[in-house]
């Protein structure tokens, strides 16, 4: 045997990865499942160009003017018909001959009849004869950044790395504690700080794939922009992850059963995944609990990372959200390492 | 095998030397003021039913558990100061350890060979617990016996003066069993000092130079196998039942008239079934059919064999080992 193969600590953490990526189900929660998820919330919130609109007139020469506007597609029908037709959602707005010139009928709570509201009677308007009195051009701009994958692909990383860390190092201790093979480690000569470290060492060679295979699929299929520098990015998914290793391991640190260690995750993880503004803004619930909000390494995480890849913002400019990580690094750390159970 | 020279690191030739040992967990005492001691190069028993104390003491022993009192020198040394250097020269194998399914044999072993300084090559240890054929083999598809062997394979990687074995045959099937016991037969014959705890008499009778029988905490008889079984005077024990010859009449026993027969060393009944120890087998059978023909009794049962650990602890209990 080689010096590196006589390596405690080498011995350990090769271990560790081994029995990683055996395990088909943590590659798929790990590498698969976020980009499933940042793929379907791709889709859903994709920005389409702008609908046509359905909408109905009560004469020919109504639905004429109508359709001379490319926002809009009409149609001529009966007041009867099409009040049923606007009932069932099939047209979003009826225009009616009156004698004394136009009526709209429309639901005024659905944005999409409000502005077909505002194009029919500009074409109807326009088709009558009115001049516009100021010349006005469009620019029209499709910003990457603006979009909400480029909003939700921070909070998935952030969400990501909390779940790979917690998992990682939570649920495979309580299973080596529960297979009494923890208890046989004690009883050799291992080191027990190589035991624990070795943990975080594997957990550092996953972040760097795990990461960069998420944001390069995100860069490649939705063209999300990386506008701060990327080691500080690297630095803050290294930071993100230790405080949700720590996090893991005071969960783990006395749990005897794989069962209670899961309970205990979901109950930690729980909350994070509403309240730390993965999916929508945290700034979004009230003011009241906007403190326990910030406060949060997961609010923290997504908070820092979405000010480094979409407005570029430097952690200079960000260390509250730096020390709350290291805040929730060192604490959870120093608690486990005490009351940490071997058997 | 590249084994260090064991008997230059200590003064008194002693292994294990245990003084006044007491532990006590919330509502039971499991170890009730032990004394023991274990000599180098020496295979040693602790015999005992189950809840006898023999874990709690051989974990304290490998300073697992601290003890609320008594003294434990392991090799010359004891586990408040010499800890880090104890754990480099023993080697231990726990009641059901599950290794991770997911190594292979060569891998589990090459983690603990690497936390040990000194120690034998990988490849040795694989050999010495015949897992040639396994070594690139999950432990998780290992068989019950294998998986043992395997457990045993890390207590040898740090090539220990002393190796404690903890039930190493419990659970296993009969075949299981005997080819473990093969393997610690090879251990003690290169000289190695092996402690190990059973509840099985017929291993402790097998595979112990010497054997403490233990109940409750304490031990109640030390000494070798041959020793102990001599100890309840006979070499054989004969058991019978008996029925009344004519069926209206019950059938009682006169004790007295058995046991003054010459070679019948004590008498006991348990559920029915009489026992007898007996030192001159050939001399006393005829004797007690002829006692018990005179008594008007038919013989339902009758059976003989050689006395062993299990009649010593009977006959010092009143109870069978696996009662428990």
């Amino acid at each position: 045997m080689n010096k590196l193969e006589l390596s405690s600590f080498y011995q350990l953490t090769s271990v560790r990865l081994k029995l990683f990526v055996r395990e088909p189900e943590a590659i798929f929660w790990i590498f698969v499942f976020p980009i499933l998820l940042a793929v379907g919330l791709g889709i859903a919130f994709r920005n389409r160009p702008a609908d046509v609109l359905p909408v109905g007139a009560t004469t020919a020469q109504l639905a004429r003017a109508l359709a001379a506007d490319k926002g809009l597609a009409a149609k001529t029908l009966d007041e009867a018909a099409g009040t049923h037709e606007l009932a069932t959602g099939q047209i979003v707005l009826l225009a009616i001959q009156r004698e004394d010139g136009v009526a709209y009928k429309y639901d005024d709570t659905n944005p999409d009849a409000r502005t077909a509201r505002l194009l029919a009677d500009r074409a109807i308007q326009t088709a009558a004869g009115r001049k516009d009195a100021v010349q006005a051009g469009n620019e029209l701009v499709h910003e990457a950044g603006a979009r909400y994958i480029d909003f939700a692909v921070p909070g998935l990383l952030g969400l990501n790395l909390m779940g790979s860390a917690m998992w990682g190092l939570g649920f495979a201790i309580v299973d080596e504690r529960k297979k009494k093979l923890l208890k046989r480690l004690v009883a050799s000569p291992m080191p027990k700080s190589q035991y624990l470290g070795s943990f975080l060492v594997s957990r550092l060679g996953m972040l760097i794939i795990e990461v960069a295979f998420f944001l390069g699929f995100a860069k490649l299929a939705f063209g999300v922009p990386f506008r701060g520098s990327l080691w500080q990015l690297g630095l803050l998914c290294l930071m993100t992850s230790m405080a949700f290793s720590a996090l893991g391991l005071l969960v783990s640190s006395r749990a005897k059963t794989t069962e209670a260690v899961s309970g205990l995750m979901n109950l930690v993880m729980l909350p994070m995944w509403i309240l730390s503004g993965v999916f929508f803004s945290a700034s979004r619930f009230p003011a009241v609990i906007q403190p326990v909000v910030r406060a949060l390494p997961l609010t923290a995480a997504i908070e820092a990372m979405r000010g480094n890849m979409l407005q570029g913002t430097g952690l200079q400019l960000m260390v509250p959200q730096v020390l709350i990580l290291l805040v929730w690094f060192v604490l959870p750390f120093a608690v486990s390492l005490r009351i940490f159970r071997w058997r | 095998m590249g084994r260090r020279q064991v008997a230059a690191s200590s003064a008194n030739g002693l292994a294990l030397l245990i003084r006044g040992l007491r532990k006590a967990y919330a509502d039971v005492v499991a170890v009730d003021g032990l004394d023991l001691e274990v000599t180098r190069g020496e295979c040693f028993g602790l015999l005992g039913p189950n809840g006898a104390g023999k874990t709690t003491t051989i974990e304290i022993c490998e300073g697992l558990t601290a003890p609320d009192s008594g003294t434990v020198e392991v090799l010359g040394l004891n586990w408040s100061s010499g800890a880090t250097e104890l754990r480099q020269r023993i080697g231990i194998q726990l009641q059901e350890t599950q290794f991770p399914d997911k190594l292979t044999v060569e891998e589990t072993l090459r983690m603990f060979r690497s936390f040990f300084k000194r120690g034998i090559p990988v490849e040795e240890s694989i050999r010495t617990a015949q897992l040639d054929e396994k070594r690139s083999a999950r432990v998780g598809g290992l068989s019950g016996g294998q998986k043992q062997r395997l457990a045993m394979a890390t207590a040898l990687v740090g090539d220990p003066e002393l190796l404690f074995l903890d039930e190493p045959t419990t659970g296993l099937d009969p075949q299981a069993r005997r080819h473990l016991w093969d393997l610690v037969d090879e251990l003690k014959q290169a000289g190695r000092t092996i402690i190990l705890t059973t509840h099985y008499m017929d291993e402790a009778e097998r595979l112990c130079d010497r054997v403490a029988i233990m109940d409750h905490g304490k031990v109640i008889a030390l000494g070798t196998p041959q020793q102990l079984i001599g100890s309840i005077g006979g070499e054989d024990i004969v058991e019978f039942a008996v029925t009344a010859a004519d069926a209206s009449a019950h059938g009682v026993v006169d004790v007295a008239r058995l046991t003054a027969i010459g070679g019948v060393q004590s008498h006991r009944v348990d559920a029915g079934l009489h026992q007898l120890s007996v030192s001159e087998l050939h001399l006393a059978v005829p004797r007690i059919f002829e006692v018990l023909k005179e008594q008007g009794l038919h013989l339902s049962e009758f059976r003989t064999h050689s006395a062993t650990l299990e009649d010593v602890f009977v006959r010092l209990t009143g109870r069978n080992l696996r009662d428990e």
